[in-house]
């Protein structure tokens, strides 16, 4: 009992100094430790799981391989919960046709695999630019025209362009739901566990994309006026920033990488069907709260958080439990930190 | 280079500018002067394409530029350090003095204007990584100020730059903005701090809720005893 304690502590201590600003400054100052301390808290963090598992007696292999499938479940959610901060932090709408557009993705993913009998890769170019035209004109004809009224009315088109997407679907491509085929077959043994091949394309590919889009936000001129608008909307404008275009820019990005989502999806959970993206397009929203709403390193922790624990929750407890522990760490969230993992209480300086 | 003629304004069902005249001519420093609420700020943003104009016009180098666009006002030559300074709180330094020539292509151009920013404002060279957030209210004046000279400015429109500062930072602020004009750049500055205001400035107009009232020699507002009585403490 003891050991689970030290080792529940030594978690504890991680969590705490990955957290605590104040300190990573005064760490992050000291060139010797500035670089070993992510990889020094990382292993310290391993050290207390391994240490938790040995205690309780847990199957390790088995609790590795869930961890890896929470990861790569993960992904889907982040790559969903992206879009939603992005649009946020521009336009201040959590737009709610957003799991739609992730749908959308995955049946471009499919009819390219399927009908056009394309590769991977291909495939997962079409379906992101699928899902980005189809992002661009709902903004172009659904909430552009409403920039200047309330944000209810905003949310109310959200919702409606929700369930219209929805419904068009069910026309589309009927309600039946479509089966992927399979794509990778492989699984491999890491650490004498065997991992699917497809879970590591996922993480894969999801890591890529989010290093993409840290280079795109932080060191692109687009990127960059996205990072002014949502800070000083007015500011932004004397720059000369013509906002209608970083707009339609963020919802190009945004919903490319729900497309992604979408195909990526397809290829471990190989069912599809119109409303597939009710509840993901809930989580990631979760996901995108938990990380800190308009924050978009938050958006990738959050979903990583939610599918972790979801898979965790299946794994260990119930699957009946699955759907209630993303909605459970929300309302934790929402008790202890309102802004988010990785918010900022807001300051002003006059 | 600037010239304003019967410009009006309306927020809704406010009439906020009800008849602004104004010229500014090339490489003069004209001051804007008036009591809260009198319109300065809207002015400085009808002239940007922040606030629509419901009539008048208002051309800048002989182009009529009513109503035009924001984004297209900036590399015509015009550039705006907003009331509040506005800088973008969660970049750095570096990255909202690149905001400030987010209009240009020019990239040699840009790296020797950031120079010359830095040149002109060494605190802020100091600090160019750190997050405009974290600056100082002196410190993020300049930032403002020095993102507004990015894009190269012919004409530079200055919004309460003394605004919350203390009376050592207000005289540094406006020996720079005496600096700027003798570089080149033409400025229209929007002042509370009248006496400070017309002691730099060539020309000078009064606005008093929406309308230009006076206008004369900075010199000759200084003296006026209306001007003296409303803006200047007697
Ligand atoms: N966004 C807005 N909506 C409605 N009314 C506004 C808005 N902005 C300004 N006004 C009104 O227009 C008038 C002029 O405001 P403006 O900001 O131009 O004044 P100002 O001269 O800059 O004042 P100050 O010295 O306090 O900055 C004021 O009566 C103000 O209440
Ligand atoms: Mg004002």
């Amino acid at each position: 009992m003891s050991r689970v304690v030290a080792s529940l502590l030594l978690c504890a201590v991680c969590i705490l100094l990955a957290l605590l600003r104040k300190y990573r400054t005064h760490v992050v100052s000291n060139p010797a430790l500035k670089y070993s301390y992510y990889p020094a808290l990382i292993l310290l963090a391993a050290l207390g799981i391994n240490y938790l598992l040995t205690a309780l007696g847990a199957n390790k292999v088995y609790t590795f391989q869930q961890a890896v499938y929470g990861l790569s479940l993960g992904s889907v959610y982040a790559l969903i919960a992206l879009g939603y901060t992005m649009v946020y932090g521009i336009i201040r709408l959590i737009n709610f046709a957003h799991g739609d557009i992730y749908m959308v993705g995955a049946y471009a993913g499919y009819y390219a695999v399927t009908v056009m009998h394309l590769p991977f890769v291909p495939a997962l170019v079409i379906a992101m630019v699928a899902s980005s035209v189809l992002g661009v004109l709902i903004e172009r004809i659904a909430y552009k025209p409403l920039r200047n009224s309330p944000r209810i009315t905003l949310l109310i088109t959200a919702i409606g362009m929700s369930l219209l997407l929805e419904n068009v679907g069910q026309k589309l491509f009927t309600s039946t739901p479509r089966t992927y085929p399979t794509i990778f077959k492989a699984s491999y043994e890491v650490f004498g566990v065997s991992v699917d091949q497809s879970r590591i394309i996922i993480f894969a590919v999801t890591v890529l994309l989010m290093i993409g889009l840290q280079y795109f936000v932080n060191y692109t001129k687009p990127g960059m006026a996205m990072r002014a608008l949502s800070q000083d909307r007015d500011a932004a404008r004397l720059m000369g920033i013509n906002v209608d275009r970083v707009i339609s820019v963020t919802f190009a990005v945004g919903s490319a990488l729900a497309g992604a989502a979408g195909i990526l999806v397809g290829i471990v959970y190989p069912q599809i069907k119109p409303t597939m993206g009710i509840m993901p397009g809930l989580k990631a929203f979760v996901a995108a709260v938990i990380g800190g709403i308009g924050i978009i390193p938050g958006a990738m922790l959050g979903g990583m958080i939610i599918g972790v624990s979801e898979n965790f929750v299946t794994a260990y407890i119930s699957s009946s439990w699955r759907d209630a522990i993303a909605f459970g760490l929300l309302i934790l969230i929402l008790l202890v930190k309102p802004s988010g993992l990785l918010g900022k209480s807001v300051r002003e300086k006059v | 280079m600037l010239r304003i003629e019967d410009l009006h304004v309306y927020y809704g069902g406010i009439h906020a500018l009800k008849g602004i005249n104004l010229t500014v001519a090339q490489s003069q420093i004209v001051a804007l002067i008036g009591a809260n609420g009198a319109g300065k700020s809207t002015t400085l943003n009808s002239i940007c394409g922040i606030v629509r104009v419901e009539s008048g016009t208002i051309e800048f180098l002989g182009k009529n530029i009513t109503n035009v666009p924001s984004h297209h006002i900036v590399s015509m030559g015009l550039s705006q350090v907003p009331e509040g300074r506005k800088v973008f709180p969660a970049m750095t330094v570096n990255e909202n003095l690149l905001m400030g020539a987010y209009s240009r292509r020019d990239r040699a151009g840009v790296r020797e204007d950031l120079e010359r920013v830095f040149a002109l404002f060494p605190r802020l060279k100091e600090r160019r990584n750190q997050t405009a957030g974290t600056l100082s209210g002196g410190e993020q004046q300049m930032l403002a100020i020095g993102r507004g000279l990015m894009s190269r400015p012919k004409l530079l429109l200055l919004d309460e730059p003394s605004m919350g500062l203390a009376p050592l930072l207000v005289q540094e602020i406006f020996r720079i903005i005496k600096e700027i004009n003798g570089q080149g750049t033409t400025i229209l500055l929007v002042e509370q701090n009248a006496n400070m205001a017309l002691s730099i400035a060539d020309y000078g107009y009064v606005l008093e809720t929406g309308k230009t009232v006076i206008q004369g020699p900075a010199r000759d507002l200084a003296q006026n005893e209306d001007v003296r009585a409303a803006y200047l403490g007697g």
